[in-house]
């Protein structure tokens, strides 16, 4: 299993590789000067945009400036943005935790619902439910985040005044971040000593709106996944004997049926870790969350390069490596494919 | 189950915003505390109105200049040397991070022009030791030196005479910072922290600030003018306009910066909001290289003046939220001469115009549409399509050409355009800032003047009103020199805009600032 793992870390080399060089070029394929925007509109002067030009290391041929990225990576520096004049690594991690937090119950509100919902598709195939389920899902998975984002604000929160607009929590409470996660940090003591539940539940309650924005399309394909697995399984041989056994229908769909419909769902399960880098970018723009998200709309509006190669290396590493994870774990799961 | 219900209520039940805290949506990062090196709004309203004071400011709600640290003010007859009487018992913000130990005096003066001027000053380099705007008002090379009298007299020398210097003295970029906490900061080896950290001597103190978030800030009770009413301040960053406004409309935020103009009117019609407009600082134009031909021709010029329907363009593209242009200076700005007509929508006019100049079957030209938002022009590309009609008309075929906006600055200001879209928005109310900055001579070369357009009668007049401290004696120059501008068109002026502010009920003590800031010295909640 170890030779296995390593083997997949080895794959990694030349993903990682194609992915420096790739967010490395198209940012500076966009149009736009990090210089000129820095310098701002009002006039620069040809000397002190060449200062400006040189002290970034912008002047450099643009191999020089790949070489130069790849030699701070190694030596584990991602370099400064040019906006905050922060190491990206530092900014990175501030922001992180609000998108993991973000995504777990975005993710779990995509798995507690989407794989009931495959389940009871398959389960009732071919009925008014199964249409109907699966016609929803598919509604959800084309929707667009931005849009769909817009209306669950218009509805919940103008209109039924159930959840704030957007944030992470409301501005009456300072909670220290500790753990970065908020759901956490307001349970600490002093939190609790000072303001009750309050801040927890203000924390929670920022987070329905984004969670549902970000968790409907891998909702969507949780669904439909489970209920195509399913119904694969079902119609195997062996849950008919089951069946012909006399077990009862919810002893062969829970204990033989699902068991072995959730082995692809792994796989997808991994995909979505991915899908939440992607969906944050959006999410976190609407709903104003500072997660990573936000950070990489406003890095690029603002031409921030060593944020946006800095940043996407380091999203991208994390998915793959997360991806080389899961196959694995595949592997383990499904003895057929060890040998 | 009904554990999970009660929680439910208790979620949707929690919090609402207490009294006293006022929250402003904003819409981005400030990208420093220190407005000697930041040039966008943005980081002004988060550090120079809130955090420090000037010598002099703007008057809340105007372009006048009044006293501030600095209580008074003498003029040299030569009006070069600039004596300022500075106000005693100021105190500078206590912080978590810094105690003061003295009032502030000349020294923090001294401090915070050296830091911009000088470029041996122990702090110059720090932040990346660009400071944009004290080097485009030429600062640098207009005071030739900043003495200390004692520590309540300030003497500035100029190197010429200078009638915009007070109104420079007035801009964000002259913030005073204190002497003190710079000195704390080099001893501990951490002099960085002056840019994000910041000192002043403002109504409100920094508490705290988290990354595309939240900036809080809580009343300074000390402060030397009447004391804020609201007990914290805070900006919640929010990038979306649309969340903005729905924001606005469930209570999470009291004020809410630039609000779309397509909302304009639902804001209008709401009854828990309020929304306030003033005439805005700016001009949107159409600005022709009169270095290239047939742009050389003043019939050629006045020919599309008359043939652009300035009113449809309102209409269409600002939605009606704006004012026609008929003049480079906009109306709010002293020395405006009303006097002038505005231009007439007249196609067989401006034919005739355009037979008379030698081009009876027209010509082919370009014109370079502005690819970003701005208040004096909120969408470039269409105003390019209704001009390229209306052009059509008297037989200028127009191509329509963009860029992205730091290549189109940076190929307009080489000369590279026929006909471009541009705007201006004032700095700090002073005609100075758009005759000179737009039309002058020097400001061909530097880049700013995109028509290229230099008359001697023009220059002689604006260079000359710049030397007056007289404001009834400059008036009567600008006024003649609008009149030069309008006899030569190099441009077409289009429009000025008018800004908005929507706001919850409640808020009271709120003032447009004309200048484009978001100031809550005097904002109170009822």
């Amino acid at each position: 299993m170890l030779k296995i793992f390593l083997g997949k870390l080895l794959n990694l080399i030349p993903t990682l590789i194609g992915i420096s060089i790739l967010s490395f070029i198209l940012i500076r394929l966009v149009p736009g000067d990090p210089v000129l925007l820095l310098l701002g509109e009002r006039g620069a002067d040809p000397a002190v945009y060449a200062e400006m030009q040189k002290s970034l290391g912008l002047d450099l041929p643009i191999h020089q400036q790949y070489f130069n990225f790849v030699y701070n990576v190694f030596h584990g520096d991602l370099g400064q943005s040019i906006i905050s004049k922060r190491p990206v690594a530092t900014e990175f991690f501030d922001r992180f935790p609000a998108t993991l937090e973000l995504g777990f119950t975005a993710l779990l509100f995509a798995f507690t619902c989407g794989i009931p919902i495959g389940i009871f598709a398959a389960v009732k195939r071919n009925s008014f439910w199964d249409y109907f389920l699966m016609g929803g899902s598919l509604l959800g998975y084309s929707m667009p985040i931005f849009w769909w984002g817009l209306v669950l604000i218009l509805i919940f929160s103008v209109q039924l005044g159930l959840t704030p607009v957007a944030g992470r929590m409301s501005v009456l409470f300072e909670v220290e971040t500790w753990s970065g996660f908020l759901l956490i940090d307001s349970l600490k003591q002093e939190v609790i000593a000072e303001d009750g539940f309050e801040p927890f539940l203000s924390a929670l309650k920022h987070l329905i709106l984004p969670s549902i924005a970000m968790g409907t399309i891998p909702l969507a394909v949780m669904a439909r996944m489970t209920r195509s697995s399913m119904l694969e399984v079902l119609g195997e041989d062996y849950i008919r004997t089951a069946k012909a056994k006399g077990l009862s229908e919810y002893h062969v769909i829970t204990r033989h049926a699902l068991r072995n419909a959730l082995i692809p769902i792994i796989t997808v399960a991994g995909l979505m870790f991915g899908s939440i880098i992607t969906g944050a970018i959006l999410t976190e723009t609407i709903f104003s969350w500072p997660g990573i998200g936000k950070w990489l709309v406003a890095s690029i509006n603002a031409r921030d390069y060593p944020v946006i190669q800095g940043g996407v290396l380091f999203i991208a590493t994390m998915i793959v490596l997360i991806n080389a994870i899961v196959d694995v774990l595949y592997i383990y799961a499904n003895p057929k494919l060890r040998t | 189950m009904k554990t999970i219900l009660l929680l439910m209520i208790s979620i949707m039940l929690s919090t609402s915003l207490s009294a006293k805290t006022f929250v402003y949506c904003s819409e981005g990062s400030p990208s420093a505390f220190n407005p000697q090196i930041t040039t966008d709004g943005t980081s002004n309203n988060a550090s120079a109105h809130t955090v420090y004071n000037r010598l002099v400011d703007f008057k809340y709600g105007t372009t006048e200049i009044k006293a501030s640290l600095a209580t008074s003010w003498k003029v040299s007859k030569d009006k070069k040397i600039y004596l300022f009487n500075l106000r005693k018992g100021v105190k500078f913000h206590t912080t978590k991070y810094f105690a003061p130990t003295r009032n502030f005096n000349a020294d923090d003066v001294l401090f915070s022009f050296n830091r911009q001027k000088d470029k041996k000053h122990a702090y110059h380099l720090v932040g990346g030791g660009h400071y944009e705007y004290f080097n485009a008002m030429d600062m640098g090379n207009l005071i030739k030196e900043i003495k200390k009298v004692n520590d309540f007299q300030v003497k500035i020398t100029l190197t010429k005479p200078e009638a915009p210097f007070l109104a420079n003295m007035a801009m964000s970029f002259m913030g005073i910072l204190s002497k003190e906490y710079a000195d704390q900061l080099q001893k501990e080896n951490k002099k960085e922290r002056i840019d994000n950290f910041p000192v002043g001597t403002g109504p409100y103190i920094f508490k705290s600030y988290k990354k595309d978030t939240l900036i809080r800030f809580t009343k300074n009770k000390d402060y030397f003018e009447s004391r804020p009413k609201i007990d914290k301040l805070v900006f919640s960053i929010t990038p979306d306009p649309s969340v903005r406004y729905q924001k606005l409309k469930t209570g999470e935020c009291h004020l809410i910066i630039e609000p779309a103009p397509a909302d304009v009117a639902s804001m209008k019609k709401n009854i828990k909001l309020k929304v306030l407009e003033g005439a805005g600082l700016n001009v949107g134009y159409l600005a022709m290289n009169v270095k290239k031909k047939p742009f050389d021709n003043v019939n050629v010029r006045k020919a599309i003046n008359l043939a652009l329907n300035r009113q449809a363009y309102i209409d269409a593209i600002y939605l009606g939220n704006a004012k026609i242009a008929k003049n480079p200076l906009p109306p709010t700005i002293w020395s405006y001469d009303k006097n002038i007509k505005p231009f007439e929508f007249n196609v067989k006019k401006a034919k005739s115009l355009l037979t008379k100049a030698g081009f009876a079957n027209g010509f082919k030209t370009e014109l370079w549409t502005l690819p970003v938002t701005r208040p004096y022009n909120p969408n470039g590309k269409k105003m390019g399509e209704m001009m390229q009609a209306d052009l059509a008309k008297i037989g200028i075929k127009v191509k329509l050409i963009s860029y992205d906006w730091p290549t189109y600055l940076a190929k307009s200001r080489k000369g590279e355009h026929t006909m471009i879209q541009l705007g201006w928005t004032g700095d700090n109310g002073d005609p100075d800032n758009f005759l000179n900055v737009l039309l002058g001579c020097t400001s061909v070369k530097a880049g700013s003047n995109v028509s290229k357009w230099c008359n001697k009668d023009f220059n002689k007049l604006i260079t000359r009103a710049k030397t007056i401290t007289s404001q009834k004696e400059r008036t009567k120059l600008y006024k003649t020199a609008q009149r030069v501008f309008r006899k030569e068109v190099p441009w077409a002026p289009i429009a000025h805009s008018t800004i908005y502010r929507a706001m919850s009920k409640n808020v009271i003590g709120y003032k447009i600032d004309p200048l484009g800031g978001d100031i809550f010295r005097a904002v109170d909640l009822k």
